[in-house]
């Protein structure tokens, strides 16, 4: 251990007696701990969703059925959205929230920690429940995993099978999960800053988490009563979702969409909340606009909760309604433009280099704004009449989410590894990852905008021959991208074990805020006397 | 950026020892989920799981309740993490009030648009599929093949004692609450005591008239939208006052054992504001599911 720590955090790491082995995971109450466990539940995650999407792309690979029945088609895609979504890019999300906020604001530890610790160990039993019907079917129990897409839609969600009663049931854990993790990080933000730091001194990946945590709690209870009003439609004989019996099928869309639109910032507000931090170490500038950027965050936390029905244009919606959300949706791009100028900013005349963290940065920009400028074009009613539940929205999503999410959360972890193993990971390596991914990520994606724009719609198994080539050259590009991953899960295995050079404790030449005073690896305990922030 | 010296809060925050209680209470709810789901699509062993789950809940409840009260009482707590406690139990209520907001969202989507636009719909249109619809307003069961004759819940017979009966016991708290803070015990454990009691009448109340419903008005959960929307509101949060009603019953017998004195008691903050969070729900269901 790094000797300069243990005299600037005050303290030697506890001797105090915990247990080892298996058990010290199940029961621990240390955010370093639990950090680390849900950074490695969501790479183990990725990788099962990944898998499950890459036979998808390989039915797709030709026209006309080859390898699967349409149902396990169904299941495969929306059991792969679930996965990403609740169990690989959240989950990331809060196991840097874990690592990072207690660090960064100088507290000695999350303020619940065994509530962090359950909050973590909700995971697995849900993503069992959601995967498990997928075992179950093969010994004759049930009809497979949910094959309604991530989306639940009624009435199809009504009449589906066991798997759409496993899925509502990890939903509600993951959901206890999530509003959990909230608390703990609103709590820990709100009451655990060290003296002196100030809200308008809160580094701003704790201020985009924050608001994210908000959105949790506002939105997932949400979904957990359209889940439960499914629940009850579906074996209680109520009729929520009825037209038959009074009630109306897209009530439900109305309230998975309350839900499912904010999702999307809680996936991106902690990436946007990093990306300055990662931007400002490699441009060795300070940050630009920091007043505007926590601003923007507010602005679109209040925003994404009053624009959902750009979902369903198409349901039938009164003329007033499509015109409200169009421009309401339209006017979320007013902050998202102001985070983009204050990231080009912060580089602009910097000092930059390029090591593995500012390249994915830099990436995520480029793609990134591709998501932002194709999802103008679907928040136009007009276009989105012909654009709906065509490829061209699942291009649009991707580009948000993986090149927005997940290649921001690999921005984080390049640029945390150092800090949270005390190793350096390859540089070579890493490069590698980050161009294989960027080129097959486009080489997935792109055609997939062409196809929509052709009008190939989403989720079918089977599609017409023009579509083929584009079909072809989107499942290379998948495979390309998945196996280019396995490169980022070795260089990550690398530093964990101890190969690689030290990391000091200000890793990065540029690196400023309270994380980098400690050594690398931190102590098991940090901050246990809190520093003053002037 | 930083010096280092002493925090302004002068302790050490508690962070408290590794705890087997969070995992094996997720251990249980996935027995729990498993065995529900088995149940409901009839497959025999679900029962057996969900037994064994709500054994482990009951026990994981006692023993890490049980933890935090002998912290308390130990003192392991300074000011520091009981504003965490505060602060945590604020945004617990806040999600709470978003799981009821889906609820009334569902109610007041049905009955402000999508039943209204149906009976304008309909006729315009010279649609046959549901020639009952016409003429129908909110309360409703639909018209189709679904559709099914009750008389909807009156508001001014038991959901009217049930308010007077949850208005005082929120009454009744505070001035327990005020007992704590001059030190009077006798007045705390009274008030406590009398809340108890009003809490648990107003549930034997609301069970008569669930068995009224469905004996007597025709009123089910299969009772169309109405009736759906009826039981899950009215159902909920009948199920929020059983959680607040055994709460406040553990906070009494600690108050017999003479726990919290003026300046330490979040547990007994903590399940009263829980108590008037629900006494304003029933305000609001009153009012939009009973009344109007
Ligand atoms: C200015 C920014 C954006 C606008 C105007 C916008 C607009 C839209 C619209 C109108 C749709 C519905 C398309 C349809 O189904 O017909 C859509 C779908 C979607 N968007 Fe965006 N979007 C924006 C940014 C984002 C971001 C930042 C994310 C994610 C982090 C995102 C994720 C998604 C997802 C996941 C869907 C599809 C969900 C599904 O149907 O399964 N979008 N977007
Ligand atoms: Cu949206």
């Amino acid at each position: 251990m790094n000797t300069a720590t243990t005299t600037a955090n005050g303290h030697a790491p506890h001797g105090e007696h915990h247990p080892a082995g298996l058990l010290r995971w199940l029961t621990t109450t240390n955010h370093k701990d639990i950090g680390t466990m849900y950074l490695t539940f969501a790479l183990v995650m990725f990788f099962v969703g990944g898998a499950m999407i890459l036979a998808v792309r390989a039915e797709l690979f030709q026209p006309g059925m080859q390898l699967m029945q349409p149902e396990f088609f169904n299941q495969l895609i929306g059991v792969h959205a679930l996965v990403m979504i609740f169990a690989a890019l959240m989950p990331a999300a809060t196991g840097f929230a874990n690592w990072q906020i207690p660090l960064m604001i100088g507290a000695p530890d999350m303020a619940l920690p065994r509530l962090n610790n359950w909050g973590f160990w909700l995971l697995p039993p849900a993503a069992l429940l959601l995967t498990m019907p997928f075992v179950l079917a093969l010994f004759g129990i049930g009809d497979g995993a949910i094959a309604t897409g991530w989306t639940f839609y009624a009435p199809l969600s009504v009449q589906g099978g066991i798997g759409v009663d496993f899925a509502i049931f990890a939903v509600h854990i993951l959901g206890i999960s999530s509003i959990l993790g909230s608390i703990n990080i609103i709590v820990t933000i709100f009451n655990m800053r060290a003296p002196g730091m100030t809200m308008m001194k809160l580094p701003l990946f704790c201020w985009g988490w924050l608001i994210t945590a908000f959105l949790l709690i506002a939105t997932i209870p949400v979904l957990a009563g359209a889940v439960t009003m499914l629940l009850t439609d579906r074996h209680f004989g109520t009729h929520f979702f009825t037209a038959a019996g009074g009630g109306d099928p897209i009530l439900f869309q109305h309230l998975f969409w309350f839900f499912g639109h904010p999702e999307v910032y809680i996936l991106l507000l902690p990436v946007w909340g990093l990306m300055p931090h990662v931007l400002a170490t490699f441009s060795r500038k300070p940050v630009y606009g920091y007043k505007a950027q926590v601003y923007g965050f507010v602005a679109i936390g209040i925003l994404s909760v009053v624009v959902w029905a750009h979902h369903f244009f198409t349901a039938g919606l009164p003329v007033p309604a499509l015109l409200y959300f169009m421009y309401s949706t339209m006017s979320i791009s007013l902050p998202l433009a102001v985070l983009f100028f204050c990231w080009i900013a912060t580089m602009w005349r910097g000092a930059m280099s390029f090591e593995t963290p500012m390249l994915f940065a830099t990436g995520f920009i480029v793609l990134f704004g591709i998501a932002g400028l194709t999802g103008l074009v679907l928040a136009d009613v007009a276009a989105d009449a012909q654009y709906h539940h065509s490829y061209f929205v699942v291009a649009h999503f991707h580009y948000a989410l993986f090149a927005g999410g997940i290649m921001g959360v690999m921005t984080g972890v390049y640029y945390w590894l150092p800090k949270w193993t005390g190793r350096m990971y390859s540089e070579t390596l890493g490069k590698w990852h980050f161009w294989l991914t960027v080129l097959s990520f486009n080489l997935t994606f792109m055609p997939q905008f062409f196809l929509g724009l052709a009008g190939m719609p989403r989720r079918i198994p089977d599609y017409a021959l023009q579509f083929a080539e584009f079909n072809a050259i989107s499942t290379v590009g998948a495979f390309i991208l998945g196996i280019s991953q396995l490169l980022f899960a070795w260089n990550i295995v690398q530093c964990v074990c101890g190969r690689g050079a030290p990391a000091e404790s200000r890793a990065w030449e540029g690196a400023e805020g309270l994380e980098w005073e400690l050594s690398s690896p931190p102590p098991h305990h940090s901050w246990e006397i809190q520093p003053r922030v002037k | 950026m930083s010096t280092h010296s002493a925090s302004s809060h002068g302790t050490h925050y508690y962070v408290p020892r590794p705890s087997h209680y969070p995992v094996t209470l997720s251990g249980a709810l996935f027995l729990l989920a498993l065995g529900f789901v088995l149940r409901i699509n009839g497959f025999a062993p679900g029962p057996w799981f969900m037994l064994a789950g709500a054994a482990l809940i009951l026990y994981v409840l006692f023993g890490w309740f049980g933890a935090i009260i002998g912290e308390s009482v130990t003192r392991a707590y300074g000011r520091w993490e009981d504003q965490s406690f505060r602060h945590g139990m604020v945004w617990f209520i806040a999600s709470e009030v978003a799981f009821f907001a889906a609820f009334f969202g569902a109610l007041f989507y049905v009955r402000v648009i999508s039943v209204p636009d149906l009976l304008n719909l309909l006729p315009n249109h010279g649609w046959t599929l549901y020639p009952d619809y016409q003429g129908l307003s909110w309360p409703q069961s639909g018209a189709g093949p679904k559709a099914m004759a009750f008389t909807p819940m009156g508001a001014w017979g038991i959901p009217a004692l049930n308010t007077a009966l949850l208005l005082s016991s929120g009454a009744t708290v505070t001035w327990a609450h005020w007992g704590l803070l001059k030190n009077n015990r006798f007045q705390l454990n009274l008030g406590l005591f009398l809340t108890v009691v009003l809490g648990f009448t107003f549930l034997g109340f609301q069970a008569w008239e669930y068995h009224h419903a469905y004996a007597e008005l025709g009123l089910t959960l299969g009772a169309g939208v109405y009736g759906a929307t009826f039981f899950m509101l009215t159902g909920f949060h009948g199920f929020h006052v059983t959680l607040g009603a055994i709460m406040l019953t553990v906070i009494l017998l600690r108050c017999l054992k003479g726990h919290f004195d003026a300046d330490n008691h979040f547990a007994f903050e903590g399940v009263a504001w829980y108590w008037h969070f629900v006494d304003v729900v029933w305000l609001l269901l009153f009012v939009f599911v009973y009344w109007l």
